[in-house]
This record gives C-alpha cells, structure tokens and sequence, in this order.
C-alpha cells in the first residue's frame, strides 16, 4: 500500500494540534480541537485507500485494474455527518453553557419576569428573543441598564418579529 | 425469519419519527413509544427462540453480499443482549411514563425525551446486531448522541456541567475507535467482523496488539474499566432517574458487548490476558472502594456499577467457554439489577425529597413497598446466594479455578472481596435511609457525611414528593424480572453456555455470514 506522503503530513499535524487544543480548559476551544482530530481521524481513513485510481466503476476494461478503493470514501462520508451532527450539539450546549455562565439559573425566568411587567408590546420583543441571538443580547442588555433600552430591544424584534415565538 | 433482523433498528427509529411529529401531543406520544418497544421485546423474543435452535440469522443488506454490503448477524449472544435491553428500555420508559405524569412533564420535556430514547434504542439495537465494526461505530455514534441529548436535558447547570465532561470523554473514545477502524481496514483491506476473523490471526503479532489495544481502549471507555471510568461517577448521578437508569444499566454494556465480541473473534489469542486481568482486578476493588466513601444513593450505585464491570473483564480475561458463558449470565444479571436499584434510588427521591444518605430516614415506614424492593436489590447485587448475583460469581469463579493460576486466585479474592464489600455499602444505605427512625436524622453526626454534605452536583431536594403507580409497578416488574432470572437460573444458564459455545468457536459465526467459505 502506498500514501502521500503530504497527506500524512498534514495528518499527523492535525492530531497533534487538535489534542494539544482539546486539553484546553475552554469548550470553544475543546471543539476546535475536537474538529481538527476528527478531520485528520477523516484522512487516516482516506489514506489507507492506497494509492490515487481512476473512479471506481466497474467497465470491463483496462482501466478496471487501476481504480481507486472505494470504500473508505463511504466510511470517511458516514463519518463527516457523524461529526456534523456533533459538532451541531456542541455549539448548542457551548452556547447554553454561555448563558448560564452569564446570567446562572435566573436567566431562564428572566423573560418571564420581564412579560408580567411590561406592556404587551415589548412581552412579544421578549417571546421571540429566545430564539434570536442578536435579540437575546439586547435583552441582556436591557436587564443590565434597566428600561433605557426597551426601545432598542423592540427595533431589533421588529426584523426577527416570527410568528408563533418558540419553535 | 430474517425479515424480523433489521426490524429491530427501523421500527424503534420510525417510531423516533412518529414521537417526533407528534411533539405536542404527549398521549400519543407514550402510545407510540411503548408500543414500538414492546415490538421490539416481541421480536427478539422470537429472534431469540429462532436462532437458539436454527444458528445465526444473517440479513445482507440490499442483497449485497458480505464483505461488499452491510451484514446484520444475529447469533445467540447477539439475540439474548436484544431481549435483555428490549426489557429494559421498555419498563424504564413506563417508569419514565410515570414520574412525567407526576411531574405535568416539567423537569424532562417530554416532546424532546421520547424521539430521543427511541434513537437511543435504535443505536443500541444497531449496535448489537452489527456484522460489521464500521456499522458497529455507526450504533455507538447514535446511542451517545442521544444520551448526550438525555443526560443534558432540561439544560440546568449543573447538567451541562456533567455532560461537558461525559461528551468530551465519550468524542475522545470515538475518535479512538473510528482511528481502529481505519488502521485494520489498512491492513487487512475489510471491516466485515466475519472475514476480519480469518484475517487478522494472519497479521504480524506486534500489529494484532496495536489494533486489539487501540479498540480495548476505545470500549473500555465506554464500558467504564479502571482507569478510564472516572467520567462515570460525576456524570451519570445529575440525569433524572429513568435516564440513569437506561444509562447505567445499558450503556456501558455495550462496551463489555464490544469487547466481548471483538476479543473473542478478532483477536481469539488472548494475548492481553494478564493487563486485562490487572485491570480487571483495579476496577472491582477500586470500584468499591469509591462505593464506600459515597454519601448519595445515585452516587453509590455508580460506583458499584463501575466495580461490578470488574467481574466482566475478568471473565472476558480468562477466555475459556466456562468463562465466557459465565460472564454473558453475569452481564444479563447486571443489566437487569443495576437498571432496578437506579429506578429504586429514583423512588426514592421522589418519597424522600433527596438521595442524600445525611437527609433520609424512617423510609420504611413511609414506603415499606419501595424498602422491599430495595432490599432485594441489594441483596442481590451483593451476591447473597441464592440471587442470580451469587450465582453469575460463582460461575464466575468456578471459571477462574479450574483456569488455576496466581494471578486467577488473586482476582477470586478481590472478586469475593468486592462482593462483601458491596454487601456492606448497600446494607447500609438501606440501614440509613429506611431502617434508621426519623428522628435520628437530626441528631445523626458523622464526620464523613458532613464532608461529603456539600456535593457540587446536588441538585437540592426534589419539591413533589408524590410518586405514580406506574413508576412503583415498572420498578417492581423490573424487579421480578431479576428474580426469574434466580427462579429459571438452569435454562438461563444453559442458554449463556451455548452462546459461549458459539463464541468460543468462531467459524459458527464465520460460515453463518460466508456460507460457501470466506473470500
């Protein structure tokens, strides 16, 4: 079997970065690392592939005997979608771990608090804020300078304004 | 008979899809996932039955031909690790069911929860029914996925805390095994398990323990062997209690399934006896010893559970048939027992506001059915005879004796060791929480019991104090399961020494997948 030479390279460079990132305290930076070892766990796959061939299809030919292997292909794909669905759900728990890091336990009651004081109409700007970044940093916003921003908050709202709030 | 194969992982996933579509109609919901499962009991039920008498039943999916297509095999031990979890999955569920009822569906969403388990289902079925390690990884990938989901749910912090750690843990093993993967694909050019097992053996020894160590690695993280287990203990206890459960009892099954199968088949040599059983020896007694220092129910019962992996590995380690045979009763046993005492430990936190040993007493006359329930557990988890507890050990070491041996009678005596001492912590968790009257909580001073006071994941006291008739009756049934495996030990036994039979001579499994001999 023979490989690239680069391509080990390259491999071997991105395991070592992605631990040495991993053993971060930060989780941003835990999924950097976790990125860069899956990508280069993906081109230890593509590696033992062997040798650089025509497309795999089968034409009574020649040129059959010099086809690339096909098969990690397939596993290194399964793989990347794996790691996609992966990386998904760590952004979404880095992001909920932001929040409460932020706000603590209290930032989930704070849109409620702020609907049973506020007029109907900044009770919608909170509503669909959950689901708007640029919405939910106003709101923080508004809960640490007091009303000053109510208005702000509302332009912001007034772009992202959704039917039904939460998904 | 083997169309019923992949029904195993497609029902449990369409039924995802149907919980899912159905997210506002919690009703349906329940309906939907209880009945899927309890097909899926009814299937392997059969699955098992079928196979015991007729061989392994072998699916080639979309008539490719192994080692081309995907191969789904189901052989005996395949069958009984399917009705075993199948069992589980569906009673933690009805006690899911319960506690929701009790709750109005605050603490766990239910519209998240059911579409979640059943893709944890999915992947654990997968799992178990791989002929195929990639296909193997693709079932792992999807039951930590959703238990990821599961131990974060609801998002309080101190979940997220303890799901950081477990996801990290976990991405690192499965980077670990996808690594394996691609390595014996390099070198023997298949992943089909059946045909790796003819040709690994011809590989160059130093390259079979790269591989075979890179994959141990691998499942024993997941399976939580000494000293790969330390992310169980913090992690496990924060999820609610169905969801401990399920994990407890399964999940780290399906590594000692894995290393089960893979040590068995691929690398028959057994040339990692000794560090296995080393390691098999650290995690028992170090296991119990973390049991005794615990001051929560939640968190004892991990520890035990990580210990009693111990009693695994070891059997995994001696490799003989007895052994094996041994160990797959064991495995069943510990399943059923680990998944009970956590549903009890969850009742218990309901009856009691806390699973705090400092804050609970006088349960017994508050829940004298739950104390039952509990006790037996316990006796039986600590391998009091005649419990299937008692009787998987002595299988266990009877196995280790006629092996003969220092390092066997050294492991017998850690083994017997680890089984007193779990004795000894669960009676008195039982003493403190039910036996001990309620007035003596207040003046209880233990200097242990103080220092552990201010665990960083106690979630506090639990404010509804009611528990469903459902979530009594699952825990019951579950417990009733564990005593007909006591009750109907000889069939059950006689059932694991042929699986063990089978695994102990692999060209069973090999001939099933290449009827007319491997390529």
């Amino acid at each position: 079997m023979s490989a690239s030479l680069t391509l080990v390279i390259v491999m071997a460079v991105m395991y070592a970065a992605g631990i040495y990132i991993m053993l971060e305290r930060s989780l941003t930076r835990v999924l950097i690392g976790f990125l860069l070892v899956g990508n280069a766990t993906n081109l230890l796959i593509f590696i033992m592939s062997g040798r650089p061939g025509s497309s795999p299809i089968v034409t009574g030919t020649a040129l059959d005997d010099t086809m690339a292997d096909p098969v990690p292909q397939v596993l290194m794909l399964t793989a990347i979608v794996i790691n996609f669905g992966i990386t998904a759900l760590l952004l979404a728990l880095i992001y909920r771990s932001w929040w409460l890091a932020q706000l603590g336990d209290e930032g989930d009651n704070l849109t409620d608090e702020h609907a049973a004081e506020t007029t109907e109409d900044s009770e919608v700007t909170f509503r669909s804020s959950t689901d708007d970044e640029a919405a939910v940093q106003a709101s923080l916003d508004a809960s640490e300078d007091g009303s000053d921003d109510d208005s702000s908050g509302a332009d912001n709202t007034g772009n992202s304004d959704r039917e039904g709030g939460t998904p | 008979m083997n169309i019923l194969v992949p029904l195993v992982v497609a029902i449990p996933l369409l039924g995802a899809a149907l919980t899912l579509a159905l997210g506002r109609r919690s009703r349906y919901q329940v309906m939907v996932s209880v009945l899927s499962l309890t097909a899926i009991v009814v299937i392997s039920a059969i699955l098992l039955v079928l196979v015991d008498q007729h061989g392994p039943a072998v699916v080639h999916v979309g008539d490719w031909q192994a080692p081309w297509g995907i191969v789904l095999v189901v052989d005996r031990l395949s069958a009984i690790m399917l009705i075993v979890s199948a069992l589980m999955l569906l009673g933690v569920l009805l006690f899911a069911v319960g506690q929701g009822i009790v709750e109005g569906d605050r603490e766990t969403p239910v519209s998240i929860f059911h579409p979640t388990y059943l893709v944890l289902a999915a992947g654990l079925f997968n799992a178990f029914i791989a002929g195929d390690l990639f296909n193997m990884y693709v079932g792992f990938e999807m039951l930590l996925s959703a238990s990821y989901v599961l131990l974060t749910l609801g998002g309080t912090g101190a979940r997220i805390r303890a799901g950081v750690t477990y996801i990290v843990v976990s991405l690192v093993s499965s980077i670990l095994f996808l690594s394996a993967i691609a390595l014996i694909y390099g070198a023997t050019g298949t992943v089909t398990l059946a045909l790796l097992a003819e040709r690994i053996p011809e590989l160059p020894g130093d390259v079979q323990l790269i591989l075979g160590l890179m994959l141990l690695i691998a499942f024993s993280v997941k399976a939580a062997v000494f000293p790969l287990s330390f992310w169980l203990p913090d992690s496990y206890p924060t999820a609610p209690a169905p969801v401990t459960a399920v994990f407890a009892g399964l999940l780290t099954k399906v590594g000692v399934y894995a290393i089960l199968r893979t040590q068995t088949l691929l690398f028959p040599d057994n040339r990692l006896q000794v560090p296995l059983m080393i390691v098999a020896l650290l995690t028992m007694v170090i296991g119990i010893l973390g049991a005794l220092a615990q001051a929560d129910i939640k968190r004892l019962l991990s520890f035990t559970l990580v210990s009693h992996i111990g009693y695994m590995i070891f059997g995994i380690a001696i490799g003989t048939e007895a052994a094996i045979a041994a160990t797959i009763y064991y495995v069943v046993h510990h399943i059923m027992i680990q998944t009970t005492l956590f549903l009890c430990a969850g009742l218990i936190e309901r009856i009691g506001g806390t699973t705090s040993l400092a804050r609970l007493g006088g349960m017994l006359k508050a829940a004298p059915f739950v104390a039952i329930l509990f006790f037996i557990g316990a006796m039986n988890l600590g391998g009091i005879p005649p419990f299937s507890g008692f009787l998987g050990k002595v299988a266990l070491f009877d196995a280790g004796v006629q092996v003969g041996g220092g390092l066997n009678y050294l492991l017998l005596a850690g083994g017997a060791a680890t089984s007193l001492l779990t004795l000894y912590a669960l009676a008195r968790a039982w003493n403190m929480a039910f036996w001990r009257p309620r007035r003596d909580v207040e003046n209880y001073d233990s200097a242990m019991l103080n220092a552990l006071q201010d665990d960083p994941h106690d979630e506090g006291t639990v404010l509804t104090k009611t528990t469903s008739p459902l979530m009594t009756a699952a825990t019951a049934t579950m417990l009733a399961l564990t005593v007909c495996l006591t009750v109907f030990a000889g069939p059950a036994f006689d059932l694991a020494a042929r699986a063990a039979a089978n695994i102990d001579e692999p060209s069973t499994y090999i001939d099933a997948v290449f009827p007319g001999g491997a390529p």
